[in-house]
């Protein structure tokens, strides 16, 4: 019984995907309550976030690394539940099946963030990638949905083989499969060359998730594809999931000095290439595709840098990462009223005809640059400092200057939004019910993050130090 | 925290002066209806105008220290504190802001017919954010309010600006972040280095001359690009010329003064090595921005963009008198600070106001308005002659302590830069005879109508310091002279023969 209660957030989450299940066969309507539901979860989650022990044979720890991200994870899930209870791009029938399977997927994220052991990890993020694979092309008669699911399955198959033969290297290596041993073997490339291949091609599979360079070529063709719901949910979840596992890895293993440099070189031109390319974009989502490829550079400045002070960075630039992608997606999902793809200039006039929603634009445009007093910048300052002289400054160089670059196509957005003139009359955005106040609660956590993060930084710093050896 | 005299007001004045206008935009966002906005932004404004008189009253002008200090923990667990405290150079710069934007409300009383709510709460939040700039002693409590103000003055360029406001905004938003990116480095790096962001404690530490080196270019280009230096000056013509007449006179009056302001608070007393040995070069492109300022503005049609030009001149004096690392040539360039902002924020006014009645900019068809608006143009005529540092008018007084202070440090550039008060001369009797003479081919004026008591009232406190800074320095002086005498101590510069000529001066 008590392991029921440590494990309140995945057993909420599974119950809710049951519920979902009740639902999609037709016992019960939960409609507007789908996302109560979701909140409800998410709270008992927040409840959990001291809940400590570890189960199931030492295969999976609730720390303080687990509770951080399982309740991000979560109320991450109530957020996009309540950005789109009812997703005007999924058919009605199919909209119980459509959130069962997210909840699926949240579940596989949550039990990723406890997994201490790589077997259970990889279950659990096959748990995670199924279920969006199958949610993928619900885009109701779309094409270009069914064109990004398959897109999303290969690519996801081919990086999970990788993923699973590195596993099988490190076991075949290291003869165990359990983070608190495998931290205590020697991980140089000189005494264990097979176990550093190994590991680095297990981490494909999250980096992928994360959708570092050069493993993001699916995430703006699928952003681009999906509905406008389902890309709230890919572009944001499923990277604090992966990053959850390499915060762990990374703190319990450590990088070695070859693959570090790997990471940075990565995490550069992930940042430069995802910058450059959103520079030029008109979809909406398929600029904030390329921009989530960015800031998986940035993130992964953190684990480049390492140690308590990175890995505390990254945990902590992940959420700020959730928060204004988030934001921005609010935005994304009611500009248009068919349900279609926003381009940037759906987004003229938009201060005219909804001006709380071209502020929560304001809020995520800026925060997603790094411009103070928004979560963003402070997320980015962590970062910087915590790289800084640790033999990688060039990266903290490229880093700001991608800044630089960035700040084009995120002021356009605002540009669009504020200084336009509308296209037509009558197309006001959608909004009612409680819709503005989620809105304003996410520029408030912006903000609120971006000026007093200290409690937030707490709890990462406290996630960041159970892994460290 | 030796460096902080700690306030004893009873209630944390600085702070209240800080968050009362961002209070006031907060009410702001509900009060019914545009005219109450109006009125509600003048009575914060002014309130937090009346409120900074204490300050001044208060302001002990024996000490270098940061005096009214105010400390409180804000991230512990990176050392990163809400410190804040105002010294000789600062003082000046944060009377003027409170000062500058009551007389921004009034002068865009007519000026903003549309979303007069959000261009109110822009100024205010505005007004936040210069203030907190001039007061931070803490190095990210500085950028995050140096960077927060970026965002309500693109808004007020690219809401309320002019036709190619869309250009110049977002002109105006790449260049100065794209400057302020290596800023963020340069803090950080600071930070690695000594573990405190505390802006005086990493002043006069044992930092390597190449450690020196990277910083201040990091700090240097954030700076010059704010200032406008010569050769980062090209936002500035486009975002002055577009900007609404309070956009422009926040611009011109306080946001550039932030440029200056930064190189006083962290180059010289940060890193006094890489000043002193660039000095030179700083000192070449301040007059090349004196010179090349001064030639552009005579080329001029549009009165803005003269205006914007002779900027860049003026703030090539003042950079010329920081970089000539002297007393009189500080002393000098802080006052010039004051002095521009009174100034060119007066001249941004004059125009705004022939643009409001006549919807041009351009010089020919402002001429001959003497006739019909005679306040106008004696204002005009003040402000013109403030802005080329006429005898007895506050410029003079900042640019005569500024070109005595260069030729202590270095005779040729100081000669180089004289021809520059020539040429500031020049474009100024052009602008004035055109408009208040004109030619023989006058656009028909008859339907001007002189200024208001509201356009009036804007002027006038500018003028009276205009005449009071040029009359009597003094006591502007006094409040910056311990500062400056400290921070001159902390750069450790003497030049081969200002010690010896400075004697020949008594004060």
């Amino acid at each position: 019984m008590s392991a029921l209660v440590q494990l309140a957030p995945e057993a909420g989450m599974a119950a809710l995907a049951l519920l979902f299940l009740i639902e999609a066969l037709d016992f019960a309507k939960l409609g507007a309550l789908r996302a109560w539901a979701a909140a409800a979860v998410a709270a008992l989650a927040l409840l959990a976030l001291g809940q400590r022990g570890v189960l199931f044979g030492g295969c999976y720890s609730l720390d303080a690394l687990s509770q951080f991200f399982k309740a991000a994870v979560a109320v991450g899930f109530c957020v996009v539940v309540a950005i789109g209870s009812r997703p005007r791009e999924v058919e009605e029938a199919k909209q119980p099946d459509y959130f069962m399977l997210l909840a699926i997927s949240s579940l596989g994220l949550m039990l990723l963030a406890s997994a201490t052991e790589l077997v259970t990890m990889y279950l659990a993020l096959e748990l995670a990638s199924l279920s969006l694979y199958a949610v993928a092309p619900l885009r109701a008669q779309s094409r270009p949905a069914a064109e990004a699911a398959v897109k999303y399955i290969m690519y996801g198959a081919m990086v999970t083989a990788l993923s699973l033969y590195g596993l099988s290297l490190i076991m075949a290596a290291q003869h165990t499969t359990y983070v608190a041993e495998l931290a205590a073997k020697p991980w140089s490339v000189a005494a264990a060359p097979l176990a550093v291949i190994g590991l680095a091609l297990y981490l494909t599979g999250f980096l992928f998730k994360l959708a570092l360079f050069p493993f993001h070529f699916w995430c703006p063709d699928v952003y681009q594809g999906v509905g406008n719901e389902t890309a709230a949910f890919v572009s944001t979840l499923p990277k604090l999931g992966a990053l959850a596992v390499l915060v762990r890895l990374v703190g319990a293993i450590g990088l070695d000095a070859q693959t570090a440099d790997a990471l940075a070189a990565l995490a550069a031109l992930s940042m430069t290439a995802g910058n450059f390319s959103a520079l030029v974009q008109k979809d909406l989502k398929r600029l904030l595709g390329f921009s989530s490829v960015s800031h998986a550079g940035y993130a992964a400045m953190g684990l480049v840098a390492g140690g308590p002070d990175g890995l505390t960075s990254a945990a902590f630039y992940g959420v700020c990462y959730l928060l204004m992608n988030l934001a921005a997606f609010y935005v994304v999902c009611r500009v248009r009223q068919d349900g279609q793809n926003p381009t940037l200039s759906d987004l003229d006039g938009l201060y005219r005809t909804s001006p709380g929603m071209a502020f929560v634009l304001l809020a995520a445009a800026f925060s997603l640059v790094g411009l103070p007093p928004t979560a963003g910048f402070t997320g980015k300052f962590f970062l910087l400092s915590s790289l800084w002289g640790h033999g990688h400054d060039w990266l903290v160089i490229v880093a700001v200057l991608n800044t630089a670059i960035a700040i084009y196509y995120y002021l356009n957005m605002v540009r669009h939004a504020y200084t336009a003139e509308p296209a037509a009359e009558g197309a006001s955005p959608v909004a009612g019910g409680l819709a503005p106040l989620l809105g304003a609660s996410l520029a408030v956590c912006l903000l609120g993050v971006g000026l007093y993060p200290a409690p937030l930084l707490g709890l990462a710093q406290a996630a960041a130090k159970v892994v460290l050896p | 925290m030796d460096f902080l005299t700690m306030n004893t007001f009873g209630f944390p004045i600085l702070s209240l002066l800080i968050f009362l206008p961002l209070a006031g935009a907060v009410v702001a966002l509900m009060l019914p209806g545009e005219n109450a906005v109006k009125v509600w932004s003048l009575i914060v404004t002014l309130a937090v105008a009346a409120l900074s008189l204490p300050v001044w009253w208060g302001f002990d002008t024996t000490s270098h220290l940061y005096q009214f200090g105010e400390h409180a923990a804000w991230i512990p667990t990176l050392n990163i504190n809400y410190t804040l405290g105002v010294d000789g150079i600062s003082i000046l710069l944060v009377m003027m802001t409170t000062l500058i934007m009551p007389l921004c409300v009034l002068g865009s009383w007519r000026y903003i017919t549309t979303r007069v709510r959000e261009f109110m709460i822009c100024l205010l939040i505005m007004e936040t954010s210069m203030l907190g700039v001039f007061m931070a002693l803490d190095l990210v409590l500085f950028y995050v309010l140096w960077e927060a103000m970026l965002i309500p003055m693109y808004l007020l360029i690219a809401v309320w600006g002019g036709p190619r406001k869309t250009y110049a905004s977002i002109k105006f938003f790449l260049y100065t972040l794209a400057g302020s990116v290596l800023l963020l480095v340069a803090i950080v790096a600071l930070y690695i280095s000594q573990g405190t962001f505390s802006i005086p404690a990493l002043m006069g530490q044992n930092y390597s001359s190449t450690f020196q080196l990277y910083v201040f270019l990091a700090f240097f280009i954030a700076f010059a690009i704010k200032v406008p230096m010569f050769p980062f000056h090209t936002w500035l013509p486009a975002a002055h010329v577009e900007a609404p007449t309070a956009g422009s006179v926040i611009l011109a009056s306080v946001l550039l003064k932030m440029g200056t302001y930064g190189f006083l608070r962290f180059c010289l007393p940060i890193t006094p090595a890489a000043t002193v040995g660039l000095m030179p070069f700083l000192q070449w492109l301040s007059v090349a921005g004196i010179l090349y300022g001064g030639f552009t503005a005579l080329a001029q049609q549009d009165m803005k963009k003269l205006i914007a030009y002779s900027s860049v001149g003026h703030m090539g004096f003042v950079t010329l008198g920081i970089f000539a690392l002297n007393q009189r040539g500080i002393e000098g360039a802080v006052l010039q600070m004051i002095n521009h902002g009174v100034t060119t924020g007066a001249l941004f006014f004059c125009v705004g106001m022939v643009y409001e009645r006549s919807h041009s900019r351009e010089l020919s068809a402002a001429a001959g308005l003497g006739r019909f608006m005679p306040i106008y143009v004696t204002y005009l005529t003040v402000f013109s002659l403030s802005s080329l540092a006429f005898p007895g008018t506050n410029s003079f007084v900042g640019e005569f302590l500024i070109l005595a202070g260069a030729f202590f440090n270095n005779k040729i550039v100081a000669a180089c830069a004289v021809p520059g008060a020539i040429l500031a001369a020049a474009y100024m009797f052009r602008m004035l005879q055109r408009v208040i003479w004109g030619g023989t081919a006058n656009p028909d004026q008859s339907k001007m109508f002189d200024l208001n008591w509201r356009e009036t009232v804007t002027l006038a406190p500018l003028l009276v310091f205009v005449f009071w800074i040029g009359l009597a320095p003094e006591p502007f002086l006094k409040a910056i002279r311990p500062s400056i005498t400290n921070l001159i101590a902390q750069t450790a510069y003497t030049a081969q023969n200002s010690l010896a000529l400075t004697e020949l001066m008594p004060r």
